[in-house]
């Protein structure tokens, strides 16, 4: 059978990480490519092969066993890893997608002197990944969630001696620790009541818990998830997180990790399910993420920061799915928007490269005419990201708006925000096009074959076809979620979402289209919105700073003063009794005297 | 069995070699160290396989003072094979840390680095209060000397702090041995300072609360727990490196040792009645602890304070009382024994470079020493709880099994694992990130072995914490037996 050898999938970018680590500094950049995208290549061909015999099968649950892992006494934990419909979609998407990116990491970096160093944390990211999606138990899990925070830190902040990057890969990290840690509460929780962390036995009788409970447990979850993927409110490190290489944001930064979150919920969705209320906040959360990221991107200059904001938008829809009980939806879009994100990051990577290394949208223009085959790459993705029909962006979003309409807990409030969401989209993701690949051109563009045989762009071209075509495959579900009828809406209802997308690219071509000279705008609003709508600013000041001023101010460590007291009250009493001492007969007499004369006077006294 | 002593005379012995063969020829002293010790840790092995497979702790008495009916009882069960054998392995590193630090007076820091580790492993190896007490004091002392006589610019300072505070202490845990030798003549007409005997005393229980007091402040104090930590940043700053690793290794160890031997099953009931206050202090411990690592500037205060946060998770844990709890306290012994020691070492060879603790003084020394750079890496994320490396083991299991007995303080605790990552990064970051300003020469290859080395073993248990937890399951399954007497 295939699948028994499951365990090989996740150990061959392990074992490449390693080798690549041991070996630091004696391979050529070319070894270090063909290792590190290699053994990517590999694992992508053994999860066909797995998910050519999985589906066959019927979807059934295949579990493997690898080794014993925690023995905590009466519920032991092993490494044991977990094949449903759900993971299987999942992995196959890390492999499959994370293979690509890899690829074209490789000519992104090649001549980077660290190169090395770059894909022993991309190949161990890629571990981390598929432990946290194939992980049995929620400790297993954890080790991925952790690991995937671990090389994004270290791929954010991989080129590490430019402070700003070193900042941004810390905020990334302790933020998504701040949902770690509630997510670790919670899994105390589950623990606590359960008896065991085994996924399977935890979701397969939620009933262990009452409402109360559980209500807690998941709201504690949830709060992982919105650190992982980047939602309100612990939403600020991801664009900060743009800091890192542009195939670094393709892979992490939108295909896969950031993801988790969603991940989790649909994977824990039984207990969900339980306490409807907190599928209410999920979809809020979404809905508000979705706005929130829609607004910032609408004036952001960055080509990078464009995208990541889009990404927090797309994962805000997922997360509105999940809240709308459309499990599958969220993870068909999850699925979709690795394809047409990780396109559309990768032709920002190859405008950067062309550009030497600018990142301004404003210093762009004209691109049509330098790099063709880049900007309709740019093009088709970001079609898919605006859902125009056809394209598997489309597809994703249509099921998930649907879905919103009708659910218990969302509704057409959420559902019409969704929907100027969808314009929002449109109108930045027409504004990115029109400024960049439009007009004139700003900046000499780097000479480099960027033609169909190039690397940077033979791994975007499967993922074209993915964009576009993505939306084709019917995802089955059967076996992990249990869902209704998927719903079948007036048509006016599925047709008012294309609407805004087309009124906002009006708009966007009102605005953007073609000027001889496109400028930011500056303004307040604008500085706010940039900013990310001033959540930074907040935590800088209700968090960060508190924290660094008690730090400054009790570096010397407050307790110890009390010991400090004790020693100097010792060291004076005995300079007072040295004092005493000083050889003088008269003091000696009169302290005799006076001495006598007390306690004479203390016997007088109490008789 | 005989051999048992032998862990104890051995090291000192080979102290004395150490110091003669350096006297002859210079340099031989580190090689007198670092044989015997590796021979002593085959020898307790070797031990431990003898006893484990015999499934009895290997013991020995010898009567002493017949009076007082005070003996050399010594005992080998697993959790002291487990901590012995972690002893010689950090002794064995901070004989090699120190392979070159040291330039003064070699052969008679080699006979306190022994004379200490022979301290210690007679605290692991004590069977009676006495004796327990008494190699409590012997591990004390050439702790103080190697502070003293190698440390750095406040050693004076350091070391005195450091003794008053492990003196002022076990003068209290002294009163209540001695109470309870007592009380058990009151009560027996016999004296007694076996634990064994003492187990069986039916205290009263405000008698019990006092006595377990004294024990418990002398366990704290060496712990550290806040408020009784303030010695430890002191002594760790100025302490040589190899006393900064034998402190953080072992010596902290002690205190959570004695908690598991003495406090909690001579007086289970006081134990329980106290453990809010504890557990409290617990808390306290991990969350001050991480906020003022944050606050250092000095790469080996901020460990040190980093330590103290740690070995909160274990004063919470084992006064949690649960089976899972306690598992996870033995794991974060062990684990934190290995990362903060390896963190120290690393201190040291930074500051052997550099000539400075400093963090301002560091900075993007990735670019000249990345394999130092990588292993530190390595020893931070186990500090801060990387899951797949031992540390996290430790921690996991104490917050499960100590959210069953307190829910509220262990939801507190879980702040502990965003202000490890706070203090985590900030050191690395500081140390080895940004604009590269200072520039160290790289780890030599001795120093690449033995970092390699603590990095496996980082990873080995933080994969397969089997072993540290089969060795001690005896202990632990009688501390479950007693604690269901108390319920």
């Amino acid at each position: 059978m295939m699948r028994d050898w499951l365990y090989i999938i996740p150990l061959l970018p392990l074992l490449s990480s390693v080798l690549l680590l041991l070996l630091a500094g004696k391979l050529k950049p070319m070894q270090v490519a063909l290792l590190g995208v290699g053994s990517m290549g590999l694992a992508a061909l053994l999860t066909l092969l797995i998910g050519i015999e999985f589906y066959q099968q019927g979807g059934e649950v295949f579990q493997q066993a690898v080794f014993n892992w925690l023995p905590i006494a009466g519920a032991p934990v092993n490494f044991g890893l977990h094949l449903d419909q759900l993971s299987m979609v999942m992995m196959s998407v890390i492999v499959g997608v994370g293979w690509l990116i890899h690829w074209y990491a490789a000519a992104y970096m090649y001549t980077d002197p660290q190169i090395q160093r770059f894909f022993v944390y991309m190949n161990l990211f890629v571990f981390a990944m598929l432990m946290l999606v194939l992980g049995d138990n929620l400790v297993l899990l954890f080790l991925g969630w952790e690991g995937v925070g671990l090389c994004s830190f270290l791929l954010i902040g991989f080129w590490q001696y430019d402070a700003e990057n070193v900042l941004a890969a810390k905020k990334a990290f302790i933020v998504t620790r701040v949902g770690d840690t509630a997510m670790m509460i919670g899994l105390l929780m589950l623990f606590s009541h359960f008896n065991t962390l085994f996924i399977p036995a935890i979701v397969g009788d939620p009933q262990v818990m009452n409402d109360d409970q559980l209500w807690w447990a998941c709201l504690l979850l949830v709060g992982g998830a919105v650190g992982k993927s980047a939602q309100i409110p612990l939403q600020t490190w991801l664009p900060d997180a743009m800091a890192g290489p542009t195939p670094v944001s393709a892979l992490i930064h939108a295909a896969t990790m950031v993801t988790a979150g969603v991940y989790l919920i649909a994977r824990m969705h039984p207990l969900f399910l339980q306490v409807p209320h907190i599928l209410e906040i999920v979809a809020w959360i979404g809905t508000l993420t979705l706005l929130l990221a829609g607004f910032a991107a609408l004036v952001q200059t960055d080509i990078k920061r464009i995208l990541a904001y889009s990404t927090m938008s797309q994962i805000g829809y997922m997360f509105l799915g999940l809240g709308a009980l459309a499990f599958d939806s969220a993870i068909f879009h999850l699925m979709t928007h690795a394809f047409f994100k990780a396109l559309l990051f990768m032709t920002a990577g190859s405008i950067i490269v062309k550009l030497h290394h600018e990142q301004n949208i404003f210093k762009m223009g004209g691109l049509f005419k330098s790099l063709p085959l880049t900007s309709s790459f740019l093009l088709i993705g970001l079609l898919a990201l605006v859902a125009v029909p056809g394209t598997s962006g489309f597809f994703s979003k249509e099921a998930i708006l649907a879905a919103t309409w009708q659910a218990p807990t969302a509704g057409p409030v959420l559902w019409s925000m969704a929907v100027f969401g969808a314009f929002l989209t449109s109108v930045y993701s027409f504004r990115l096009l029109f400024i960049v690949c439009f007009g004139t051109a700003h900046h000499p563009v780097k000479e480099g074959d960027f033609s169909f045989s190039s690397q940077y762009v033979v791994p975007l071209i499967p993922l074209v076809v993915l964009a576009i075509m993505g939306g084709w495959v019917m995802l089955d579900f059967d076996q992990v979620f249990v869902l209704g009828e998927h719903p079948h809406l007036p048509l006016w209802l599925e047709l008012t979402p294309l609407v805004a997308a087309l009124v906002g690219l009006l708009i966007a071509w009102w605005l953007y289209f073609p000027r001889p000279t496109a400028v930011a705008k500056e303004g307040r609003l604008q500085t706010f919105l940039l900013g990310g709508l001033g959540f930074d600013w907040l935590y800088e000041r209700l968090l960060t700073r508190p924290l660094q001023l008690i730090a400054r101010w009790n570096k010397g460590d407050v307790i110890d003063s009390g010991y400090h007291f004790i020693a100097w009250l010792n060291l004076s009493l005995n300079e007072l009794l040295v004092m005493s001492q000083n050889g003088k007969t008269r003091w000696y007499l009169y302290a005799t005297v006076a001495g006598g004369a007390l306690m004479l006077g203390g016997l007088i006294w109490w008789r | 069995m005989v051999a048992l002593s032998y862990l104890i005379w051995l090291p000192l012995i080979a102290g004395g070699l150490a110091w003669f063969a350096e006297n002859k020829k210079s340099g031989s002293g580190n090689w007198v160290s670092l044989i015997s010790l590796f021979g002593l840790l085959i020898f307790a092995l070797v031990l431990g396989v003898q006893s484990q497979q015999s499934g009895v702790p290997l013991q020995l008495s010898w009567s002493w003072f017949a009076r007082f009916n005070i003996h050399f009882a010594l005992m080998l069960d697993g959790l002291a094979l487990l901590l012995i054998v972690l002893t010689l392995a950090l002794a064995l590193l901070a004989v090699a840390v120190s392979w070159r630090e040291i330039n003064d007076k070699q052969g008679f820091f080699h006979f306190n680095l022994l004379f200490s580790v022979a301290g210690i492993v007679g605290v692991f190896l004590a069977a009676d209060m006495f004796l327990f007490f008494l190699f409590w004091e012997v591990m004390l002392l050439p702790m103080t000397a190697l502070i003293l006589i190698w440390g750095h610019e406040k050693r004076r300072y350091a070391a005195i702090k450091f003794f008053i505070f492990t003196q002022a202490s076990s003068l209290l845990m002294l009163i209540s041995i001695i109470a309870l030798a007592l009380i058990h003549q009151d009560m027996t007409g016999e004296m007694s300072f076996n634990p064994q005997a003492l187990q069986l005393l039916n205290l009263p229980p405000s008698t019990q609360y006092w006595l377990m007091l004294g024990f418990f402040v002398a366990f704290a104090v060496k712990l550290p727990s806040v408020p009784l930590h303030t010695w430890l940043p002191d002594a760790h700053t100025q302490a040589p490196t190899a006393g900064s690793v034998l402190l953080a290794g072992i010596l902290l160890k002690t205190g959570a040792y004695g908690l598991i031997r003495f406090v909690l099953p001579l007086f289970p009931a006081a134990t329980v009645e106290f453990a809010p206050v504890a557990v409290t202090m617990g808390v306290v411990s991990i969350v001050y602890g991480a906020v003022m690592a944050y606050s250092q500037t000095d790469f080996k205060r901020l460990v040190a304070y980093s330590s103290i946060s740690h070995m909160g998770f274990v004063l919470l844990a084992l006064f949690s009382w649960h089976e899972v709890a306690i598992q996870g306290a033995i794991l974060t012994i062990v684990a934190h024994g290995i990362s903060s020691a390896a963190l120290f070492s690393m201190g040291g060879m930074i500051q052997h470079r550099l000539h400075s603790r400093e963090l301002g003084d560091m900075g993007g020394m990735w670019k000249t020493a990345p394999k130092m750079a990588t292993l530190t890496l390595i020893f931070v994320m186990a500090g801060i709880g990387m899951p797949g490396l031992a540390n996290f083991n430790g921690e996991l299991l104490s917050l499960l099994g100590s959210y069953q007995v307190f829910p509220v303080l262990t939801i507190i605790a879980t702040l502990g694992i965003v202000l490890s990552a706070v203090y985590g990064l900030h050191l690395f970051q500081r140390a080895f990130q940004g604009p590269a300003s200072a520039s160290v020469a790289d780890l030599n290859g001795r120093e690449l072995v033995y970092t390699s080395l603590l990095a496996v073993a980082l990873i080995y248990f933080g994969l397969q914490p089997h072993l540290i937890l089969d060795i001690p399951n005896d202990v632990i399954q009688q501390l479950l037996a007693i604690s269901k007497g108390v319920q």
